[in-house]
């Protein structure tokens, strides 16, 4: 096979291997059964991952006024700029929905973070986060987003903000938006030639031979 | 009435090969090619590369974006199974850790793999220090196995004369990315050797297969290549073999043991299906295990009877004894100079671009043999988890007005420090020699069964000394060439309280050794062509049969191997001996 012949059998691959299947089970007979029992299935993927995907979009978690709250704070840190969209934009509170889910350790720091944020709102302001002003919004993020200068009393915050920053830059990144945005120009059959000539000038790495 | 039943099959095949990975792949795709009949049976399903591959999928296309929560190594990976599996337990003896990584798939943990493709060299084999058992072969004995598995697999490289690294048959290599060369240039000063990558990435044509196709640069080869331009024993041997008709694969089969005669010789081998639960017995002339060293010295320790009351192929008590897993640690930093880099594409290829093969001589060192090093770091695909040190290393380095700032922060000044550190990390990371010692073992827990009622394996293993200094000599190493580099090391130090980052035994996933060859059947349990020394026809051909590993991945000798048994078997058929 050649490259291109290679790059089509990346479209054909259902075919080949439909045919590689039958002459499986002609040999083995009834002994193979592979997935061919009625559930939905695809290609590469165990039937457990599939159910518990299914399991966990049926699933709700955050209520209303948490997704409100995460919406707010997930464009607080990622907002929309000259480059590209804010993390809402790019469906980042969905994507902190599913994630929660799916490693459950995020849950109970996530529902009580977002509960301590409130409540230091309420006790500043007497407005939950969602109804402060963004002056005031901001007044407690500017307290919680510097972990090496926060105040002691507000290492809770912190903790919270923490990951929050960190399922936010996630959930964006890697959403169509973010890989656009970071520059990522991988992921696509090509010829690897070296570092381009000008980035090797750039760095004096002409003459670094491996 | 009973519904429980057995299902025996008449037919008598030639060989039973248990197990899919490289090792059980090569000897199917051997005998299958000379003729014999063969029946393969692997305890997980199907899996085709071609179509099951997840390869080519962006970030979003995964609801977890590429997260390892179901699958261990992430979750476009290709091992089906991991760390645990459900059902299918393990257990440790006297708080010792071992950390045993199955795949349950047609071609194994093959499918996964990092593709690094480092010969034995001829100390490997018996090292001059002494204080190891030899293998009852040499080099000399094993570099014809390797010249061919080079030229049927495909290996790329390049010839560095080095006595203990021995080149290969070498594709052509993949040019160094950006972060490599500051590696070379940094290790150089450091007084570390750095030599192209080895590894098992088609990167030319290979004359007369049809089937395979170069190597297109997605850098994936975890996720397993659809057009089989890496070696995964499913897309390389079993299908393949499976296309000469002789080779009758099942898959869903779990071995319980193998059966043997009153005389002592295997007559075949029960299985139960892990997914109807059914019992079956199969028959062969002979059975070749290839199931890893973990599991093959399981089936072995199971198959009890009068003529082998401590298990199969184990007079000699060595089976599950000498189990050994490479030494491994690691660190990572960042190279402020790649800031704000030019974006192109240098996905390149899925294995090493470059490593450190050992350098040192042991005379100065409080450790036996050595280790080599890997290196990563670039610009890869944003996947779960991308970005998380930058709120923590945006305080390390000025910012674009040349400001000093603390570390965190939120909004645009946050978003763009996303973008100015994209492509600036760099890691390194030691893959060692562990010494094969009888009191790291591996044998049959008789309180604790799977969900098949099979009992299951305790693990006993402890680092000594000799493994704890190689492992502070590689970080002092990681710090020095980070240092030369001009990176900034972002892992946290470590010191004795953590055995100075050695990863916990099995860790590195090059588990071997426990059911060793020799020449003397009272300290080995397999010959030097991996055949039983109490059972003629009875042979293992995964990474049990090491003897002592070297710091050098297993899957070539693997290969390597059995396909020197598998040619023995044939040898030895002829002049019916078999």
């Amino acid at each position: 096979m050649n490259r291109r012949d290679s790059i089509k059998a990346l479209g054909l691959s259902t075919i080949s291997t439909g045919l590689i299947f039958s002459a499986l089970n002609a040999d083995a007979a009834t002994e193979i059964a592979p997935v061919a029992e009625a559930a939905e299935t695809e290609p590469g993927r165990e039937q457990f991952e599939i159910e518990r995907n299914k399991k966990l979009n049926s699933e709700v978690f955050f209520d209303p006024h948490e997704m409100a709250t995460i919406t707010v704070l997930a464009d607080i840190i990622i907002p929309r700029d000259a480059r590209s969209g804010s993390a809402s934009d790019a469906k980042v509170p969905a994507f902190i929905e599913f994630i929660v889910k799916d490693i459950p350790e995020h849950k109970i720091p996530m529902r009580g973070g977002l509960k301590w944020l409130d409540l230091e709102c309420y006790k500043r302001y007497e407005k939950s986060f969602i109804d402060a002003t963004p002056q005031q919004r901001i007044a407690i993020v500017d307290d919680i987003a510097y972990p090496k200068k926060a105040k002691p009393e507000m290492k809770t915050g912190v903790a919270f903000f923490n990951r929050m920053r960190n399922l936010t830059a996630s959930g964006f990144f890697t959403s169509e938006m973010g890989v656009k945005d970071i520059g990522y120009m991988g992921n696509t059959p090509n010829q690897w030639a070296g570092v381009p000539i000008d980035v090797l000038k750039k760095y004096g790495l002409e003459n670094i031979k491996i | 009435m009973s519904e429980f039943q057995i299902k025996k099959s008449p037919t008598v095949y030639d060989a039973i090969i248990v197990g899919s990975g490289a090792g059980g792949g090569m000897a199917a795709y051997v005998l299958a090619n000379a003729g014999q009949k063969v029946l393969m049976l692997e305890a997980g399903q199907y899996f085709d590369p071609r179509m099951d591959a997840l390869q080519l999928k962006w970030p979003w296309e995964s609801p977890r974006r590429g997260a390892g929560t179901v699958r261990a190594f992430g979750d476009f990976d290709a091992a089906y199974g991991g760390w645990e599996i459900d059902g299918e337990p393990y257990t440790k003896k006297d708080n010792t850790e071992f950390e045993w990584f199955r795949a349950r798939m047609l071609g194994g943990r093959t499918n996964h793999w990092g593709r690094i493709s480092l010969r034995m060299g001829p100390d490997d084999f018996k090292a001059k220090d002494g204080l190891t058992d030899d293998w009852p072969i040499t080099y000399d004995d094993v570099k014809p196995f390797y010249d061919k598995v080079d030229r049927l697999i495909g290996i790329y490289g390049t010839k560095e004369g080095l006595p203990n690294e021995p080149d290969g048959i070498f594709m052509k290599p993949p040019k160094p990315r950006l972060n490599e060369l500051f590696i070379k240039k940094g290790a150089e000063k450091a007084g570390v050797k750095v030599i192209t990558g080895r590894g098992a990435v088609m990167t030319e044509a290979i004359k007369g297969n049809n089937d395979r196709a170069p190597c297109f640069y997605c850098g994936q080869c975890n996720r397993s290549c659809k057009v089989y331009g890496d070696f995964s024993a499913s897309s390389c041997l079993v299908i393949p073999a499976v296309k000469t008709g002789n080779l009758t694969l099942i898959t869903n089969a779990m071995v319980r043991e193998v059966i043997t005669n009153k005389e002592g010789l295997a007559t075949g081998v029960s299985y139960v299906n892990r997914k109807n639960m059914q019992e079956y017995q199969v028959n062969a002339k002979l059975v070749i295990l290839g199931a890893s060293a973990g599991e093959s010295a399981r089936i072995l320790l199971n198959s009890k009877s009068t003529s082998h009351p401590g298990g199969l192929a184990n007079s000699s008590g060595v089976v599950g004894k000498y189990l050994h897993d490479s030494t491994g640690m690691g660190i990572s930093g960042f190279l402020p100079q790649l800031m704000d880099r030019k974006r192109y594409n240098e996905d390149g290829l899925g294995s090493v671009h470059i490593y450190s093969p050992w350098w040192l001589d042991n005379k100065n060192l409080n450790f036996p043999r050595g280790y080599h090093i890997e290196y990563g770091g670039g610009m890869h695909m944003p996947l779960y988890g991308f970005g998380n040190n930058v709120p923590t290393i945006n305080g390390l380095v000025p910012d674009r007005n040349g400001n000093m700032k603390d570390a965190g922060g939120y909004g645009t000044a946050l978003k763009d420090d996303y973008r100015r550190f994209y492509g600036t990390g760099v890691s390194m990371a030691g893959r060692g020699t562990a010494i094969a010692r009888a009191d790291n073992y591996c044998e049959i827990d008789n309180n604790v069964v799977d969900k098949f009622g099979i009992p299951v394996l305790k693990f006993h293993y402890k680092w000594a000394q000799d493994e704890i200094n190689q492992a502070k000599h590689m970080q002092e190493t990681f710090l020095s060439i980070m240092k030369e580099m001009g990176a900034v090391v972002t892992s946290k130090i470590q010191g004795a309280d953590t055995n100075y980052g050695l990863l916990a035994p099995g860790k590195i996933i090059h588990e071997v050794g426990t059911v060793r060859m020799g020449d003397d059947p009272k300290k080995s349990a397999l010959n030097k062509y991996c055949q039983a020394h109490d059972c003629k026809n009875l042979f293992v051909v995964d990474a049990a049969p090491f003897v002592q590993q070297g710091d050098k991945n297993a899957t070539w000798t693997i290969l390597a191997l059995s396909m020197r048994t598998a040619e023995y078997i044939l040898a030895e058929k002829k002049k019916n001996n078999l």
